[in-house]
């Protein structure tokens, strides 16, 4: 048995390289084939994760917890109490990274000439560190120090848009807890950047018991976000969550970011149509390859059967020789798809067509994630389906009776 | 002794378009074990009909053969390719080498589908390479070896396994007057020392004189069948 898989493999080995151009050419295919699908998948896969987590980043973070009708109405009507001692329990446990209460209600921003509808957002400045954004994005003047700190942060875009700046005072207005109109004047200690766009001119962010004591809301808050060490796992604290906040609304961000889910989704899906394009141009040339081969040699097939070669034999010879061709192919595609990938690690900067990806929420720089699965799934289809396609030319090559296959010339 | 072949009222036709050529018609045919004998005729007699059909490469339209005391006509295409392996070996007018395959390669071909451990079938590849002249062109592969070479190559892999039968098809064809005498020398010692019952269909009458039975086919019949003294 070992010597026959022995001779199998040299005679595939050795047709093979009758046709060094021929073969050559094939393996070409397979390999830019190949490559083109897990670099693509890299790249798909990297703007899809910087798009998420740029969103998780964005005040989303992996779970919100809520008084229950804000998310569809995020008003101050809608706001709760701080955490209790069994959520803030089940908040200090390993399975939240950082966590922060914020309060998060519409307001108006007016400057000396403009104003603008904004989201005013109450932080405790410690609590957002490793969970959202704003703290690495102030990009001029300083970030706010405390809940007490009166400070206002506001985006470079809003600011402009405003016609203020840093140092300027802007006043903020907004419904209070009573019900009656809630203002007040803010100076500005900070721009800050962010992508997309509507982050900088959609939200400012100021001191959480400032926030409070202008909305006349005591210690209530409007929102709780966390992240965990994992966004996927995160069903057990969810469950934890739910049980010590009974009553409020707690969220995996995958309910709050729908979309994102959907265009992950769908990404998915124009991945593998882009596989089975490309496998499908790649089969042919495999296919059509073998069958020429299985052609030219359909006299050495006949001989084959007259020396007592079975007929599965020379199908495994044929299908050796698909599988010597698949595997170099595969082996050269993901080579250079991870030299390719490799070289793409600073970034793919498309900012030539920034607007275009802003909109959808991509930045415009793109950095290739490399997921296991992917190119696993490109591997698997090339090899699994490449040996089933190749089962056609070595059933031809097998199903000759050896006195017609050596009555060729 | 049981013969090795015996044809019993073996008919094949063909259908070329709605024609039917009659290839065979009812020939019987025995071979003792160890004979040496020739089918000659004029093209288109039947001689390459019989001998496929002998050796298990095509199927007769009627009739019964048996070989090596086993009835092939009606045996399933596995245990044909089989007793192919085991029990019968060809030569073919073009050699038919494999050509992506050393002289040894070539020769150790059958033995390896048989399963022979890989020394033993080097060791009898070399000694038959050696018995049929061609020491030291073990590692050549066929297109660096004349047409002589070549079929000497074909007879030691027809041969290296022991068949009961070798059958031979215009084995002498492609050959010059010389090489081809040397050739049928070679094949006379392997049926007196090996024991190999040969078969050859030709119209070369060096390979006839060799024979020690003729066998005359004409139209799908056999018109002639007798013994005689050998060239050598």
């Amino acid at each position: 048995m070992r010597s026959t898989v022995w001779l199998l493999a040299v005679l595939a080995w050795r047709n093979l390289w009758r046709h060094p151009g021929r073969t050559g050419a094939i393996l070409f295919a397979l390999a830019l084939g190949v490559w083109s699908m897990v670099s693509l998948a890299g790249l798909t896969r990297g703007a899809l994760e910087s798009q998420l987590e740029r969103a998780i980043a964005n005040l989303t973070g992996h779970v919100q917890i809520h008084a229950p009708g804000y998310r569809d109405d995020p008003v101050i009507e809608h706001s709760m109490p701080p955490p209790g001692p069994e959520l803030r329990a089940a908040l200090a446990t390993e399975a939240v990274s950082a966590w922060a209460a914020r309060v998060r209600v519409p307001a108006i921003v007016v400057s000396e000439r403009e104003s603008a509808a904004v989201t005013l957002v109450g932080i405790d400045p410690a609590q957002e560190r490793g969970l959202s954004f704003i703290p690495g994005a102030v990009g001029a003047g300083r970030y706010l120090e405390s809940v007490d700190d009166a400070g206002l942060l506001v985006g470079r875009k809003l600011a402009e848009r405003l016609e203020t700046r840093l140092g300027w005072r802007v006043v903020l207005m907004s419904e209070g807890a009573d019900d009656e109109l809630a203002d007040r004047g803010f100076r500005i200690v900070g721009v800050f950047d962010a992508e997309p766009e509507a982050i900088e001119t959609g939200y400012v962010f100021v001191g959480r018991r400032v926030a409070q004591q202008m909305l006349r809301l005591g210690e209530r808050i409007s929102e709780i976000a966390l992240v965990a060490p994992e966004r996927d796992r995160i069903e057990g604290l969810l469950e934890r969550l739910r049980a010590a906040a009974p009553g409020l609304d707690v969220r995996p961000w995958t309910e709050i970011e729908p979309l994102l889910v959907l265009t992950e989704e769908l990404s998915n899906v124009v991945l593998v149509i882009w596989y089975l394009i490309v496998f499908t141009a790649m089969s042919f040339g495999l296919v059509n390859t073998l069958l020429m081969a299985v052609f030219e040699r359909t006299r050495e097939f006949g001989l084959f059967q007259a020396l007592g070669m079975r007929p599965r034999l020379i199908v495994g010879q044929v299908l050796g020789e698909s599988l010597i061709l698949i595997a170099l192919g595969l082996a050269l595609g993901n080579a250079a798809a991870a030299l390719t990938l490799r070289w793409l690690e600073g970034g793919l900067d498309l900012s030539a067509f920034a607007e275009g990806f802003e909109m959808v929420g991509y930045s415009p720089v793109l950095y290739p994630e490399v997921a296991a699965s992917d190119v696993l799934a490109a591997n698997l289809l090339v090899f699994v389906l490449g040996l089933i396609a190749s089962l056609y030319p070595a059933w031809r090559a097998a199903r000759h009776v050896p006195v017609q296959a050596l009555a060729r010339a | 002794m049981e013969p090795t072949v015996v044809c019993r009222k073996v008919s094949k036709v063909y259908r070329q378009d709605a024609v039917a050529v009659h290839a065979l018609v009812d020939v019987d045919l025995v071979i003792p074990r160890q004979d040496f004998l020739c089918l000659y005729g004029p093209s288109g007699s039947g001689k390459t009909t019989l001998l496929n059909l002998i050796g298990g490469l095509d199927r007769p339209t009627s009739g019964e053969i048996v070989v090596d005391g086993r009835r092939i006509d009606d045996m399933e295409s596995g245990a044909l390719a089989h007793l192919r392996l085991h029990r019968i070996g060809f030569v073919f007018q073009a050699y038919n080498l494999i050509p992506v395959l050393t002289a040894r390669e070539n020769v150790e071909f059958v033995m390896q589908l048989q399963g022979v451990p890989a020394a033993e079938r080097r060791r009898k590849a070399l000694e038959i390479l050696a018995e049929v002249g061609l020491e030291g062109l073990a590692d050549r592969r066929p297109a660096e070896l004349s047409g002589g070479q070549q079929q000497r190559v074909a007879v030691a892999r027809a041969i290296v396994s022991e068949p009961a039968l070798v059958l031979a098809d215009e084995p002498t064809a492609n050959l010059d007057s010389k090489t081809a005498e040397n050739l049928m020398q070679l094949l006379v010692h392997m049926n007196r020392e090996h024991g190999v019952t040969f078969v050859f269909s030709t119209h070369d009458r060096l390979v006839m004189d060799f024979s020690r039975r003729l066998i005359g086919l004409r139209d799908g019949r056999i018109v002639e069948d007798r013994r005689r003294e050998a060239a050598a």
